[in-house]
């Protein structure tokens, strides 16, 4: 791919040196917070109203030159292109999060039970079983961080909610599909139904895993302190969920703009990059359903 | 606002005072605070590196505390690693890719500017993890190394929360650089800029570029895990709750080891710009050269765990990350042997960046045969945790990584600044920190193997006489930067006017787009696609 038209240079531009300070802010926020620094959480909510800000500022400022046609279809490919990367950049991260779900369960416990080649249970702990779910701990504090394991009384099943999110994300999926159909045909009532079933389905399954982490912590014991199956549990959990919240937010924000005309059938690069996180926090959704709850 | 206008309305109409640096969308404004924040950065590492040095210039406890030693340590590593090394390629690549491939700027520029002041953040929590220590009830500074392992990692005190933030900030600035530049090379090539007409360097960068998107939220997900283990009652590196802390490990090296390489690639992919120049000759196997950084980027991905032979892996995973980390040498060595048949026969000339690069090619050499010592396990087990580690990975990634970056630097100073360096201090400064480079790093191979720990304080007087040598190499290796500093200040405030093509030899070897603009190149470098041979 090569450029055949003029290139477009935006101008000097104020938006990311105060993106990079409002991280700063945010994360120095948090760091006291999580330290118990009184301050801390007013820094939080500093950085936060700042983040909102430029989100705001920035993106609005790369919508006004988007509908005033300033840059051609070359900066599109960029754009997708960068947002390809990007959701490459977070299937790596998940990966990371499912990569050491396996090797807890392949390699870790199992050698903590007396199995591979180096076993462990009768120097640590004599008799410790590995049986996944895990509910019986081998130990019951870390020395190092002085927490107090809490085990949690059963593991998560993959029927009820968990089984329900799935058919919700899935159909979400579907409902974005039938949106894009309806772009393409530029038919402006199909795309906006289409989007507002998706961010629905969205704030539904939303709810579900609230619902699901409110009776995990409440009547299943089960908590990030619950020993490795409640720390792989919310880890993975937790940041689909920050995945999806995040997703919802971009849903509503092109809902809107599709309302305004501001989609055509060639000009629509935000609606695809949604569309691709939307799908993509999908089949993370798919993996989650399958190695978190299922199996 | 950030105003968008036709191209045409703002031709090399350059943006005026303190705003042209903060606000800047411009490749080049970017590459030099990127350069210049590199440059920084160096001085605060090397001046730790030489606190630890004088430390350790006899035995027993003289300058700092152990604590204190550890924290520099720690903080020597990753100034160098992520401050000095990863910055100053990156503006390398904003500054020559864009010019190299025939584009106006770099795809994304305001992305650009975010990964760059994403830097100076990252920096100030670094150095915050490092004073926080000084403030009461803030527990024990950090002192676990650059890798962060737990459960040592788990106990520091609060200096520990910023370095994790820290590396999460690092880990965005590079993820975005790296998805820009990409992008960039992708996307932004003039017409006729087919793939394999691309320099080398511009090949280097779309590697690197790759493993940073890959490896980078890997580091981001360990590093998260810790946080979460310090402070919400995970059990991820504790086995009590079911967890391991060998996990970290690997995690860690999994970035850590394709690390290597992205401090490394943009180095080789200088010296392939650099050799064929003064050899005035093409570069021999250009293909297959681009074939063998693949094959590196592909195997240097699967191979981490050669970092951790003494954790207790099986035999199977063992056998296979020794047989996969000695494979390496294979893609390493057909680079190495490409540039050598490039100078064979050539009509070499010997100026600073090219003596950088036959310095690069000996000593990296060298690390490289340390490195294949090292790969092999019951080998490895002694030498492991040992200052042959050390002596490998610094002849490994100071050659070369930094000697190529000043290879570079003075390749390509005249085309930045459009005035000609002082060639004989170029020389002076290249003998003077070749020199002292391998009095320092040379004599601890023999300590290691003799079995001096690393990473601690003291040491026993049997190692005295290594470790004087090493003291005395690395006060003369750091004040050489000194003149380092001179020469670049020099360059940019004035001297012999440099043409547009400074080395006779590029017209021969490595003919590049770069060499078409004049010295320096216009604020922005092409506005019109230019035409490819």
């Amino acid at each position: 791919m090569t450029n055949t038209e003029s290139y477009f240079i935006p101008e000097p531009s104020r938006w990311p040196i105060i993106s990079a300070s409002s991280v700063f802010v945010l994360l120095f926020g948090f760091i006291l917070m999580i330290n118990d620094v009184s301050v801390g959480s007013m820094i939080l909510t500093a950085g936060f109203l700042m983040i909102g800000y430029i989100f705001f500022g920035w993106f609005g400022a790369v919508i006004d030159e988007n509908l005033r046609g300033s840059y051609g279809p070359n900066v599109s490919t960029s754009f997708r292109q960068g947002m390809f990367w990007f959701i490459t950049s977070e299937v790596f991260f998940f990966l990371t999060f499912f990569a050491c779900l396996y090797y807890f369960r392949g390699i870790a416990i199992p050698s903590l039970s007396g199995e591979g080649h180096q076993p462990m249970s009768n120097i640590l702990w004599d008799g410790f079983q590995d049986v996944w779910p895990l509910v019986t701990l081998p130990g019951d504090t870390n020395v190092v961080s002085g927490t107090t394991y809490t085990p949690p009384k059963e593991a998560m099943g993959a029927g009820g909610i968990p089984l329900w999110n799935t058919i919700i994300l899935l159909s979400s999926g579907g409902t974005l599909t039938w949106a894009h159909w309806g772009l393409k045909k530029e038919s402006k009532n199909q795309l906006v139904l289409g989007l507002m079933m998706t961010v629905a389905l969205g704030l539904i399954f939303f709810g579900f895993q609230a619902y699901e982490y409110f009776h995990a912590y409440t009547a299943m014991d089960l908590k990030l302190t619950s020993g490795i199956y409640g720390s792989t549990f919310y880890m993975l959990t937790g940041f689909h969920g920050l995945h999806v919240t995040i997703g919802t937010i971009m849903l509503i924000v092109i809902t809107i703009r599709s309302m305004k005309d501001h989609f055509t059938e060639e000009n629509h690069f935000a609606f695809e990059a949604v569309a691709w996180y939307w799908h993509f926090v999908d089949v993370v959704w798919i993996g989650l359903y399958f190695f978190v709850y299922w199996l | 606002m950030s105003e968008a206008t036709a191209h045409d309305d703002h031709h090399d109409h350059k943006p005026t005072g303190i705003g042209r640096w903060l606000f800047s969308t411009n490749h080049k404004d970017i590459g030099t605070m990127y350069l210049i924040f590199a440059l920084v950065m160096l001085f605060l590492g090397g001046a730790s590196a030489m606190v630890l040095r004088m430390e350790l210039f006899m035995p027993g406890i003289q300058i700092v505390d152990p604590d204190t030693y550890n924290n520099l340590l720690t903080n020597h590593a990753l100034i160098m690693v992520f401050g000095m090394v990863m910055p100053a390629g990156a503006g390398m690549a904003n500054w020559m890719i864009p010019m190299m491939i025939g584009a106006p700027d770099m795809a994304l520029p305001r992305l650009n500017n975010l990964s760059f002041w994403l830097l100076p953040m990252a920096g100030t929590m670094l150095i915050l993890s490092m004073v926080i220590s000084y403030f009461p009830g803030t527990g024990t500074p950090v002192n676990t190394g650059w890798t962060l392992y737990p459960p040592l990692s788990v106990q520091s005190g609060m200096g520990m929360d910023f370095l994790i933030f820290t590396v999460h900030i690092l880990g965005i600035s590079s993820i975005l650089a790296a998805i820009n530049i990409v992008t960039t090379i992708v996307n932004m090539r003039a017409p006729g800029m087919t793939w394999f007409k691309m320099p080398l360097f511009v090949w280097s960068w779309l590697f690197t570029g790759l493993l940073l998107i890959m490896i980078m939220p890997v580091l981001a997900g360990g590093v998260t895990m810790l946080l979460f283990d310090r402070h919400f009652g995970t059990s991820f590196f504790d086995a009590a709750g079911g967890g391991d802390p060998v996990l970290f490990q690997h995690l860690f090296w999994f970035f850590g080891h394709p690390e290597v390489y992205v401090l490394l690639l943009p180095s080789i992919g200088v010296l392939g710009l650099i050799i064929p120049t003064f050899s005035r000759k093409p570069l021999f196997a250009y293909k297959p050269l681009v074939w063998f950084m693949a094959a590196l980027t592909a195997l240097g991905m699967v191979v981490w765990a050669h970092h951790q032979y003494t954790v207790g892996m099986s035999l199977d995973a063992t056998t296979y990350f020794m047989i996969g980390t000695i494979l390496i040498s294979i893609p390493v060595g057909m680079m190495l042997m490409s540039f050598i048949f490039t100078m064979w026969r050539g009509a070499m000339t010997f100026e600073t960046p090219m003596l950088f690069g036959i310095a690069i090619i000996l000593m990296f050499s060298f690390a490289g045969v340390t490195g294949v010592m090292l790969a092999v396990v019951p080998a490895d087990l002694q030498y492991h945790d040992s200052y042959f580690v050390v002596a490998h990975f610094h002849y490994a990634l100071i050659p070369g990584s930094v000697f190529g970056l000043y290879a570079a630097v003075f390749y390509w100073l005249p085309k930045w600044t459009g005035n000609m360096y002082n060639e004989t201090q170029g020389q002076i400064f290249f003998w003077w920190t070749t020199l002292s480079f391998n009095l320092t790093f040379f004599p601890q191979h023999f300590s290691g193997l003799a079995g001096m720990p690393r990473r601690i304080v003291d040491y026993s007087p049997q190692f005295a006489d290594f470790n004087y040598l090493s003291s005395v190499g690395g006060m003369l290796f750091g004040l050489s930067h000194l003149l380092f500093l001179y020469i670049i200040i020099k360059t940019i405030k004035g001297g012999e006017k440099a043409p547009a093509n400074p080395w006779e030899g590029s017209q021969i070897g490595t003919t590049g787009l770069e060499w078409t603009l004049p010295s320096p190149p216009p604020f922005h470098s092409f506005n019109t696609p230019p035409a490819i041979k």
